[in-house]
């Protein structure tokens, strides 16, 4: 299931602060369920914030973010009523993106 | 359908279309300096096999400035930030996020593309109290900060 994405896009000066909040449980493969069995990791691998379509960050994780990740990233030259964007790609190929636009 | 004819038109038009995709998917690797996943250093056991995966073991410097909690009760979410005093450290276009006695050290690695801030806020699980590390890359090379997160209820548990 994809999930969603809350984001908040503000200007502060001529710097854009993104602030995305994904819903993902982010297992890291290595937890046992109360069978004892592995629980498989599945786990956020890839996300991308734009800004107008252009990346503005990229980010590459592993299993040791937080579930439900938070993501603060900062970028120049943004105004109001720009769109932003964050995506993330699962290492089981699932895929997530949130839009809003700044304000 | 008559496939006989067609057959090889078909085919044409198909990896012409799938050419057209891959040259849409690879485009907005173009804009920016496209980095591929450092497999290696994820999937590496300790921090000096981390960096070794990355190829250097950084340097300390003063131009981080790493924020995490002295003590956290909840290792499961441990909030960071990463700023770089851009004075001190320029151009930097990697930032990483080591926690070292994690099963993987390696937590998350983020292309700072031009135009954008070398700064991140983020939640990291920490197994253990431990030192967290803040790693930044330029042309130069790679620097770190190091903090100690002292953890009373550990981040990966059942």
């Amino acid at each position: 299931m994809a999930g969603k994405i809350r984001i908040r896009a503000q200007l502060d000066g001529d710097t854009c602060e993104v602030k995305a909040l994904m819903r993902h449980p982010m297992e890291t493969g290595l937890r046992k369920d109360q069978a004892g069995e592995p629980i498989p990791a599945n786990y956020i691998e890839e996300v991308t914030v734009t800004h107008n379509d252009k990346v503005v960050m990229h980010g590459y994780w592993g299993a040791a973010v937080s579930a439900n990740p938070f993501l603060g990233v900062r970028f120049a030259g943004g105004e109001a009523g720009d769109k932003v964007t964050v995506s993330w790609r699962g290492n089981t190929g699932e895929t997530g993106e949130g839009e809003t636009t700044i304000r | 359908m008559k496939v006989e004819p067609i057959g090889g038109m078909a085919r044409r038009e198909f990896l012409k279309v799938g050419a057209l995709i891959a040259a849409a998917v690879a485009l907005p690797g173009k804009l920016w300096a496209a980095a591929t996943k450092p497999d290696a250093a994820f999937a590496a056991t300790d921090l000096n096999a981390t960096f070794a995966a990355l190829g250097q073991t950084p340097t300390e410097s003063a131009g981080i400035i790493f924020t995490t909690p002295d003590i956290a009760e909840n290792g499961a979410v441990v909030p960071i930030k990463i700023e770089v005093d851009e004075a001190v450290l320029s151009g930097v276009s990697r930032l990483y996020v080591m926690v070292e006695k994690n099963p993987n050290p390696m937590a998350a690695m983020f292309s700072v593309v031009e135009g954008s801030k070398p700064y991140i806020e983020t939640r990291v699980k920490v197994a253990q109290t431990c030192n967290l590390y803040a790693v930044a890359e330029n042309e130069e090379g790679f620097f770190m900060v190091s903090k100690e997160t002292k953890v009373t209820l550990g981040g990966c548990g059942g």
